[in-house]
C-alpha cells in the first residue's frame, strides 16, 4: 500500500514538471529572440537601413525595450506593429504598405523583369535568323531598259 | 544620255528605298508597345526625380511660410499652429536620445519663462521617441512649456528637418523669422532669434 502510493506521488510529481515549465516561460520576460523577431520588422527614421534588431542606438535600444515592455503586457506582434506605424509612421515598417505610391515597389520589379525577358527572347530570335534574310533584295530585272540603258552608258564610258 | 542614266539610277534608289520602309507593301503602322513602354518609363523617372527632388530639399528656410501642424501634447492638449497666427513661435524638435538636445534644454527653458509674458509659444516637439523616456527628460530638465510626441513623423516630415535638435522661430505672420539647426550655444542665441522675430 505505502509502495503505491509513492509510486502514485511520483508520477503526479513527473506529471506535474513538464505542465508547469511551458506556463512559466508565457508568463516570464520575452526572450531576445521574441523581441528581435519583431525589431527586424521595423527600421528607426534615426538611423535608416539598418533593421531595429541590430541597430545600436540609443533610440533603437529604446525601442527595443518598447516592444519588450509590449510583448509582456500580452501585445500581438500585429498590435506592436501597428502601435509604431501610429507612433512614427508607415515608413518604419521594413515591408511597406502598398498603397499610394508604394505599389510602385512591387509592381515595378516584376515588370522589369517580365518586360526584359521578353526583349530578351525577341532579340535573340532576331540574331538567330540569317542577316542576309532581313536585307531587302533588289528584285532581278533583265528586262529592265532603264538598267539596259544604264549599262550601256557605262560600258561607253568607262 | 547622260542625264537619262542618273534619272535612271535616282528612280531606282528611290524604289530600292520604299522597298525598305515597307517591306511586302504594307503601309507603316505606329509600334504602339514602344510608344506604351516609353511613356511608362518616362512617367517612372517623373515619380523618382520628384521623390529625388523632395528628399534633398533640406529642412524649410528663412522667410519660407511654416506648415500647418497640428501637436498633440503629452498631457492630451491640441495646439494648433494656424491658431497661434498674431504670436511668435519657437518650435523645437528634440529627442531624449540626442545628447546635443541635452545642451540647450535648460536655456530653452529659461527662454519660455522670460518671455511668455510677451506671448511667444514655445512647442517643443518629441522626433522619434518613447514616451517614458520623453517624460523623465521633461521632469530632468524641468521643462514646463508644451510638448507632444510628433505622430507618425509628420510634423517633422513638413518641416523637412534633418535631425534633432533643430529649432525654428516662426513671426507673427507664420513666417520662419530663424533657424537653429543644432543646439543653442547660449540663451544669449535663443534671446536674439526672438528679439528679431518679434521685430524689436
Amino acid at each position: 500500500m505505502k509502495r503505491a502510493a509513492l509510486l502514485t506521488g511520483l508520477l503526479l510529481v513527473l506529471l506535474s514538471v513538464p505542465s508547469v515549465a511551458p506556463a512559466f516561460a508565457q508568463e516570464g520576460e520575452p526572450t531576445d529572440d521574441q523581441v528581435n523577431a519583431i525589431a527586424k520588422q521595423l527600421y528607426c527614421p534615426v538611423c535608416e537601413n539598418i533593421p531595429l534588431d541590430v541597430c545600436p542606438t540609443q533610440a533603437c535600444v529604446q525601442w527595443r525595450e518598447t516592444i519588450r515592455q509590449m510583448l509582456t503586457e500580452g501585445r500581438t506582434e500585429e498590435e506592436i506593429r501597428q502601435h509604431f506605424v501610429e507612433q512614427y509612421g508607415a515608413r518604419v515598417l521594413a515591408t511597406p504598405p502598398a498603397s499610394g505610391l508604394n505599389w510602385l515597389v512591387y509592381v515595378i520589379p516584376p515588370l522589369a523583369f517580365f518586360g526584359g525577358a521578353f526583349i530578351l527572347v525577341r532579340a535573340l530570335r532576331a540574331w538567330r535568323r540569317p542577316a542576309a534574310a532581313q536585307m531587302p533584295v533588289a528584285p532581278d530585272t533583265p528586262d529592265d531598259p532603264y538598267m539596259a540603258r544604264l549599262e550601256e552608258e557605262l560600258k561607253r564610258r568607262g | 544620255m547622260a542625264e537619262r542614266a542618273r534619272d535612271a539610277v535616282d528612280e531606282r534608289g528611290a524604289l530600292m528605298t520604299e522597298a525598305a520602309a515597307s517591306p511586302g507593301g504594307k503601309t507603316a503602322r505606329p509600334r504602339w508597345g514602344v510608344v506604351v513602354t516609353w511613356i511608362f518609363v518616362l512617367g517612372l523617372l517623373g515619380v523618382l526625380g520628384f521623390g529625388l527632388m523632395r528628399s534633398q530639399q533640406g529642412p524649410i528656410g528663412l522667410g519660407a511660410q511654416v506648415p500647418d501642424l497640428s501637436l498633440t501634447t503629452f498631457e492630451g492638449e491640441t495646439i494648433d499652429l494656424a491658431g497661434l497666427r498674431g504670436n511668435v513661435v519657437v518650435i523645437n524638435f528634440w529627442a531624449s536620445w540626442c545628447k546635443p538636445c541635452e545642451e540647450e534644454a535648460a536655456a530653452l527653458e529659461q527662454a519660455w519663462r522670460d518671455y511668455r509674458e510677451q506671448g511667444v509659444v514655445f512647442l517643443g516637439v518629441n522626433y522619434v521617441d518613447t514616451r517614458p523616456e520623453a517624460l523623465t527628460y521633461l521632469e530632468r530638465f524641468e521643462i514646463t512649456y508644451p510638448n507632444g510626441p510628433d505622430l507618425g513623423t509628420r510634423i517633422s516630415q513638413a518641416f523637412r528637418i534633418r535631425g534633432v535638435p533643430e529649432t525654428y522661430v516662426v513671426d507673427r505672420q507664420g513666417v520662419v523669422a530663424a533657424v537653429m539647426i543644432g543646439p543653442y550655444e547660449s540663451l544669449g542665441d535663443i534671446e536674439a532669434d526672438i528679439q528679431s522675430a518679434l521685430g524689436d
